[in-house]
């Protein structure tokens, strides 16, 4: 079965999930992002190489944030943005999903930005749409967000440099979580040797050590000695579907506090994908100390998603 | 036909003559990736020139971005002057149709505004498809159309010129 | 009309025949196999050299999406694709719109079928009214209007109480409850099945255990009542190590295992393929390979097509919104032959679990090739293969995952009741 990502020449048509992309892949995307960071330090923070292009951020479920961040990445590179907030317009008139596209691309789009509660959504989109269409990723269900994926995979590459040493401990509702997910695939092909998953036995999915993890249900155990510690961000729906019964003790458990961090590396760094639940995951103690990088993600958040668009925009 | 390539030695060794009247101690060098840095490299040293040197990646303000996509390496742009009101001495090593330069010229518009811009290549070869001088040539060369003329740079740092395809 | 199949290979598993031998039809049965009855003069000659001659197949789950789902498909259609797939008998699940929960609605499904005059319809009642699992169904008026069994199609019987009720009401006229065991608690929003697949695509799933844990009270319940139950759609190992240990105890448990489940597992979901999406979901390879062995060795009586045609516009949503189901009453015997192929099955053994053994699980004296007998057979070829393909289905549903897929085997002819009801020329 042919990777849906690539077409036909091998080059990436569309940027569904990290799972699957050769590491050189990842790297020239790493690399190109590392040339856009410098674009986004300077005064005049765009670069001509869109311009003209139509990009329609697709969101099917609500996000500011990361809606926002797709369209400064977008408008940098001078495209054409259009948002299409689905959740309020014709979708629940009962257009179908792929009505909806055929629709948009009738409009002369260029790139769709999706972002849809189902697991696959921009998959069947993907298969979908005219030859010329990118379409990316920006999260869908569980299932993948891969431009965060990369994202994490830049702040740590700039943080610690080489992947083939590191020990990284993903913490939190990794049941839910495609932020998890992606970063999971995007640690093992770049070579990560030791890759923790931590939580309470109900947010850990069955068969994710076939994913290439190891599985810790204490975090004091599971955070030893990491180099690096993710956040994942725990949502108030958990703690009605009898998985949890209550954000105090989760906390208590597996929330990062000076204490617990202090059983990483004293180098460790700290990431989220935010936004952070302060007293739920995080310790504001934490995150606002000298170990989160957190607002560093922000950053190149940007100049991923302008790297990732590019070289869609050019295969 | 074999054509005899100059010694861009030389060339360089003429183009330092060419230039060394008018640079000033407010005069910017900025190379234009990957010969033309090797080749301001090497006139940033031979003229003393005090401020860093520039350089430039253009893979972000080509007009061919359609047709041959992003390319695969980009280097690192890097201008730590200021660009506003500055004189600034663009550097490559061949000037074929002038695309190159334009979109030299676009990006270090994104920097600022300078005073001016003059151009030193080693190389011109004619062939312009857009009204793109140089100001300071170190030869003149007739190369026929299909012909990539590029610089090269061996393990010493010696330049050398040569064709690829 | 009097008809004579001449030279073709006769498989009949109630008599272990695997032979050459001619069949001779009059008056809607079998007349005689092997030699012509005294003064037999065909109206028709069938010449099925190279082809084999079988009983016409017996599926026992195949929805036919009338009345109230007309849009996905039609009685009409389904029939069609019946024959078309040597599908002489078929048993149809209650889930229809209104259920199949009062005799009338049986009796004009019957009706309906009897004028179209190709399958034998076997409509299977709904165990509550309206499946709204809490008040039994009149059973006994069901049966007469003509449902051979009862049964809660896909929707979950939670209350114990009233299941064990229907269990005890169904024993006492010995009637047979036909049940899909799964936990609906354990099942509720999960579209795949709970393992490394489901938890790399980001799906909810359904864990192994909501079949096993659904089958054990089953188990307990026939027990406490005598109930005869027939286990609907198998998909674990586990779930299959329960029944053959309650057959060897001596309980009236039958059971069966879609088409699908034979062949295909969670990694077949690919890149979300929705034409996957099935209930049960597909599970490991593990569960796979086990129902493939449990088929040969007995211990799962029946393999049915599970036909569900699903329009496609329910298809082309993303994964976890998209309608389940595929179609598949034309890939019975072609599934059916791969399994054989692939498990050296002998064809005589193999063909049982859609004649003979789903005739059994009916209560019916069917599935087999015998003089004074109704003619309901199969001819087709076995060396011929076909790739499937949506605009040759006759099922109005062309969801399947073996879309563009070559499989063995070709429906010649099939005949109900003596008549030919589907021929087909030959492809070469």
């Amino acid at each position: 079965m042919r990777n849906p990502q690539l077409n036909d020449k091998g080059e990436l048509q569309h940027l569904l999930t990290i799972e699957g992309l050769p590491r050189e892949t990842l790297t020239h995307i790493l690399d190109t992002a590392t040339s856009f960071v410098g674009v986004t330090a300077r005064e005049v923070k765009k670069v001509p190489l869109l311009r003209g292009k139509s990009v329609f951020n697709l969101f099917f479920e609500n996000s500011t944030r990361t809606r926002t961040t797709f369209e400064i990445a977008a408008k940098r590179l001078s495209a054409d943005v259009i948002n299409l907030n689905i959740a309020v317009s014709s979708h629940t008139k009962g257009e179908t999903l792929l009505d909806t596209v055929d629709n948009l691309s009738a409009m002369h789009a260029d790139m769709f930005v999706v972002r849809h509660a189902q697991s696959g959504a921009p998959h069947l989109i993907a298969r979908h749409v005219a030859s010329h269409l990118h379409v990316v990723n920006a999260g869908d269900g569980r299932h993948a967000h891969p431009t965060q994926g990369l994202l994490d995979l830049y702040t740590i590459r700039h943080f610690k440099k080489d992947f083939t040493r590191l020990s990284v401990a993903i913490v939190g509702d990794v049941l839910h979580s495609r932020v998890a997910r992606s970063l999971i695939h995007a640690l093992t092909i770049m070579g990560t040797p030791d890759i923790r998953v931590i939580g309470p036995m109900t947010l850990i999915p069955a068969g994710v050590e076939k994913l290439g993890v190891s599985v810790f249900h204490d975090l004091k155990q599971g955070l030893r000695d990491v180099d690096v510690v993710v956040m994942l961000r725990l949502q108030s729906e958990r703690m009605r579907g009898a998985l949890l019964p209550s954000a105090q003790e989760f906390f208590k458990y597996y929330g990062l506090t000076p204490e617990k961090l202090a059983l990483a590396k004293p180098d460790a760094i700290v990431m989220h994908p935010g936004p952070l639940n302060r007293g739920v995951e995080i310790d504001s103690a934490v995150a606002d100390g000298s170990h989160a990088v957190i607002l560093s993600q922000v950053t190149f958040g940007i100049a991923v998603r302008m790297a990732v668009m590019s070289i869609l925009a050019g295969n | 036909m074999t054509l005899v390539l100059p010694d861009p030695e030389i060339l360089c060794a003429e183009l330092v003559k060419q230039l060394k009247p008018q640079v000033t101690a407010d005069t910017a060098l900025v190379g234009i990736h990957t010969g033309g840095v090797w080749l301001a490299e090497r006139l940033h040293a031979a003229l003393g020139i005090s401020l860093p040197l520039g350089l430039l990646d253009i893979s972000f303000y080509r007009d061919d971005f359609d047709k041959t996509g992003l390319h695969p390496q980009i280097k690192p742009t890097q201008i730590t002057f200021d660009v506003d009101g500055r004189h600034i001495v663009l550097v490559d090593d061949v000037l074929y149709t002038g695309r190159t330069v334009r979109g030299a010229m676009n990006e270090l518009f994104d920097y600022g505004r300078p005073a001016s811009i003059s151009l030193a290549v080693l190389i011109d070869r004619g062939g312009r498809e857009l009204p793109v001088a140089a100001q300071y040539v170190g030869a003149r060369l007739e190369i026929p159309q299909g012909r990539m003329l590029v610089l090269d740079r061996d393990e010493h740092g010696k330049l050398r010129l040569k064709f690829d395809a | 009309m009097k008809i004579h199949i001449k030279s073709g290979r006769l498989i009949d598993p109630k008599s272990k025949t695997d032979t050459l031998a001619d069949v001779y039809i009059a008056a809607g049965n079998i007349a005689a196999i092997g030699q012509a009855p005294a003064g037999f003069k065909a109206n028709r000659v069938i010449d099925a050299t190279g082809l084999v001659v079988c009983p016409g197949l017996i599926d026992l789950s195949a929805r036919l999406r009338e009345p109230g789902f007309e849009y996905k498909a039609t009685l009409e259609s389904e029939m069609l694709a019946a024959v078309a797939g040597g599908v002489t008998s078929l048993a149809c699940p209650p889930d229809t719109d209104p259920p199949l929960d009062e005799p009338g609605l049986v009796e004009m499904l019957k009706h309906r079928a009897k004028t179209l005059n190709l399958a034998h319809v076997y409509p299977i009642g709904a165990l509550t009214v309206g499946l709204a699992g809490e008040q039994l169904t009149e059973m006994a008026e069901l049966r007469d209007a003509g449902c051979v069994g009862f049964s809660h199609a896909d929707v979950p019987l939670q209350d114990n109480q009233v299941l064990w009720r229907a269990l005890q009401y169904a024993a006492t006229f010995g009637f047979c409850v036909w049940l899909r065991p799964q936990d609906g608690y354990l099942a509720k929003d999960g579209v795949a099945h709970d393992g490394e697949v489901a938890t790399r695509l980001g799906l909810p799933g359904i864990p192994a255990f909501a079949e096993t844990i659904a089958i054990a009270t089953v188990i307990e319940i026939m027990r406490a009542t005598g109930a005869r139950v027939h286990l609907c759609r198998l998909s674990t190992r586990e779930g299959l190590g329960m029944v053959r240990a309650a057959k060897r105890e001596g309980l009236a448990l039958s059971c069966d295992v879609g088409i699908h489940h034979a062949h295909l597992s969670e990694m077949d979901l690919g890149y979300f393929d929705a034409h996957c999406h099935l209930q049960p979901p597909l599970r490991s390879g593990r569960d796979r390979d086990a129902l493939r062995e449990g088929l040969k060795d007995g211990t799962i009586d029946a393999l049915c097509s599970d036909h569900t045609p699903v329009d496609e516009d329910s298809k082309l949503l993303p994964f976890g919104e998209s309608e389940a189901g595929a179609t598949g009453l034309e890939l019975l015997l072609p599934l059916t032959l791969k399994w054989a192929l692939e498990m050296k099955v002998p064809l005589v053994q193999a063909l049982a679990r859609v004649t003979l053994d789903p005739a059994r699980v009916l209560g019916l004296d069917g599935g087999h090739l015998s003089a004074g007998h109704a003619a309901d057979v199969c001819i087709f070829d076995p060396e011929q293969y076909h790739k499937v393909n949506a605009a040759e289905l006759k099922s109005q549903g062309k969801n399947t995952p073996f879309l563009g897929i070559e499989l063995p085997g070709r429906v010649r002819y099939t005949l109900v009741q003596g008549m030919i009801a589907y021929e087909t020329a030959s492809a070469k």
